[in-house]
């Protein structure tokens, strides 16, 4: 992995190797506190107007609210409930990409997002140019990228186009290109955000069989799904959220019945 | 602050993907690209010579030289500041859905900037060929001057695209702030045409300073005045620390109003 590994704290993260046990992931009660204007103010003119009138008011939103669990190396874990409840944010979390209003959020090793597949592609470049830029925004060196480029390319199965710009691929193609390169380099967490349903039969069976390696790997995944036929095969534990608080967490098989009770 | 330069370090690839693919998708659109970005300026500088070479004859010794330096400048801060605007609201999706450093679009617009930066300098050196100018010793000062210059870019491009996150409207107010700070600045008038009592509103303009800097050297041949580098200095170290530390306050708000 070389230079893959780790990333340098913002949310506080630690870089030492972690032993099996230990948690990859682990939040202490985090809070994250969304300060929703009562009026939409989309513009500097209104807000100096309304700030001289003094006349701002805001709503707070709790999109969590006092959330501790863990996640282990090796697991397939799963985030249920109802849209709103605060899966998004959980997962931004530990994407890095927002900070937690309190508590303290512990992510180690690389993470890699896979909310919306190929959210940063440029339809205007070739697949190549893009698996570079993506590749960097996922945090990878050039280098490393070529070595692996040819592997990325066999998995997604789009040999004979990867020199055509973006826009000329189907969606299922597209989905294929950012679930390769962003399951190539193994990452030690890995986000997957109702995505496999992407791809064909065939393709949805290999990215199957590699996140079974990841697992194997002692990688951990973290799947959010309303599919809980899904999160009860794929997953050994789950979190169910609700109105940004935690409703339970445990093996799968249970926390899905339960959640499943409220629903019906 | 240093955490932000360590992270756009190690997204160094990553930066340079960005502006080369802004330079290729500026450029592919029309075949003349290149070529109208050289054009465009030698072309106001000709339409402005033709204009105002009778009035300010006896202010300035070569107008045409003086007006092209000018314009190369500005051009290159207009550019780059709005450009980071735009792109940090285009990225901004990119943002709710990766980490990347929050820095990066802004010094991606500058490090574009600075290509065509140099790739102006071409039509500026043609005309001091053909107007037989002569080149000065003082030419090794450019380079600082151009450096300040794209790091004062920066500050103030860091400082508006945050802004810009927030308050949509503030693109558009940008650019008729830039028009009003385009006449303010002696870009295609002498500074010498300034009624003495309104000299000292250049005093609060950094724009005036960092042109200075880069016509001295070029035009006359000369260092710029000490209290003129300095003052170039504070404003473009002032307006970076104002910059960088207001995108490293407000970026964590990023994901939550992109």
């Amino acid at each position: 992995m070389s230079s893959l590994t780790g990333y340098s704290a913002a949310v506080p993260v630690s870089q030492a190797p972690v032993a099996a046990a230990e948690p990859l992931i682990s939040f202490e009660d985090v809070s994250v506190r969304y300060r929703v204007p009562r009026e939409r103010i989309l513009s500097f003119k209104d807000y100096a107007i309304r700030w001289i009138k003094r006349k701002i008011v805001y709503d707070d939103v709790w999109a969590l609210r006092d959330v501790s669990l863990e996640v282990r190396r090796g697991e397939v874990f799963g985030i249920i409930g109802p849209n709103g409840a605060g899966k998004s944010t959980f997962l931004k979390l530990i994407a890095r990409i927002m900070r937690p209003t309190s508590g303290r959020v512990r992510v180690d090793g690389r993470v890699n997002p896979l909310l919306e597949l190929g959210a940063g592609f440029d339809h205007e470049l070739t697949g190549r140019e893009n698996v570079f830029l993506n590749g960097a925004m996922l945090g990878y060196r050039s280098a490393d990228l070529a070595a692996r480029f040819e592997r990325i390319v066999e998995f997604a199965g789009l040999a004979e186009f990867i020199d055509m710009p973006l826009r000329t691929y189907s969606s299922g193609m597209v989905a294929r290109l950012g679930f390769a390169l962003a399951t190539d380099v193994t990452p030690d967490i890995l986000i997957v955000d109702e995505v496999l349903a992407v791809g064909d039969a065939e393709f949805q069976k290999k990215s199957r069989e590699r996140m079974e390696s990841f697992k194997r790997h002692g990688q951990a995944i973290l799947l959010v799904s309303h599919d809980m036929t899904m999160v009860r095969d794929m997953c050994a534990r789950a979190a169910w959220l609700d109105h940004g608080r935690l409703r339970a967490v445990g093996p799968a098989q249970d926390v899905v019945l339960q959640y499943e009770e409220t629903v019906r | 602050m240093m955490g932000e330069f360590s992270e756009l370090l190690r997204y160094r690839d990553l930066l340079r993907l960005l502006i080369g693919k802004i330079i290729k998708t500026r450029y592919k659109r029309s075949a003349l690209g290149v070529v109208w970005a050289l054009l465009n300026p030698l072309l106001t500088m000709a339409v402005m010579t033709i204009a105002f070479s009778a009035l300010f004859r006896g202010a300035v010794t070569n107008y045409p030289l003086y007006i092209l330096s000018g314009l190369i400048c500005w051009n290159f801060f207009s550019q780059t500041t709005a450009y980071a605007m735009h792109s940090l609201v285009w990225g901004g999706s990119l943002l709710r859905r990766v980490y990347v450093p929050r820095t990066i679009f802004a010094v991606a617009s500058v490090g574009h900037g600075l290509v065509n930066f140099t790739l102006t300098m071409l039509p500026l050196l043609v005309i001091i060929a053909v107007m037989g100018h002569a080149f000065h010793a003082t030419w090794w000062f450019v380079p600082i001057a151009v450096l300040l210059l794209a790091l004062f870019a920066l500050g103030v491009a860091l400082f508006m695209s945050t802004l810009a996150v927030f308050f949509v409207d503030v693109l558009d107010l940008y650019q008729v702030f830039l028009q009003a700070w385009f006449f303010l600045t002696p870009v295609m008038y002498p500074e010498s045409i300034l009624p003495a009592e309104y000299a000292w509103i250049l005093r609060f303009n950094p724009m005036h300073y960092l042109l200075e800097l880069f016509r001295a050297p070029i035009l006359h041949g000369s260092l710029p005045a000490a209290g003129t580098i300095l003052a170039a200095c504070a404003w473009t170290f002032g307006a970076l620390a104002a910059g960088w530390f207001t995108l490293a306050r407000k970026a964590d708000e990023f994901a939550y109003r992109l």
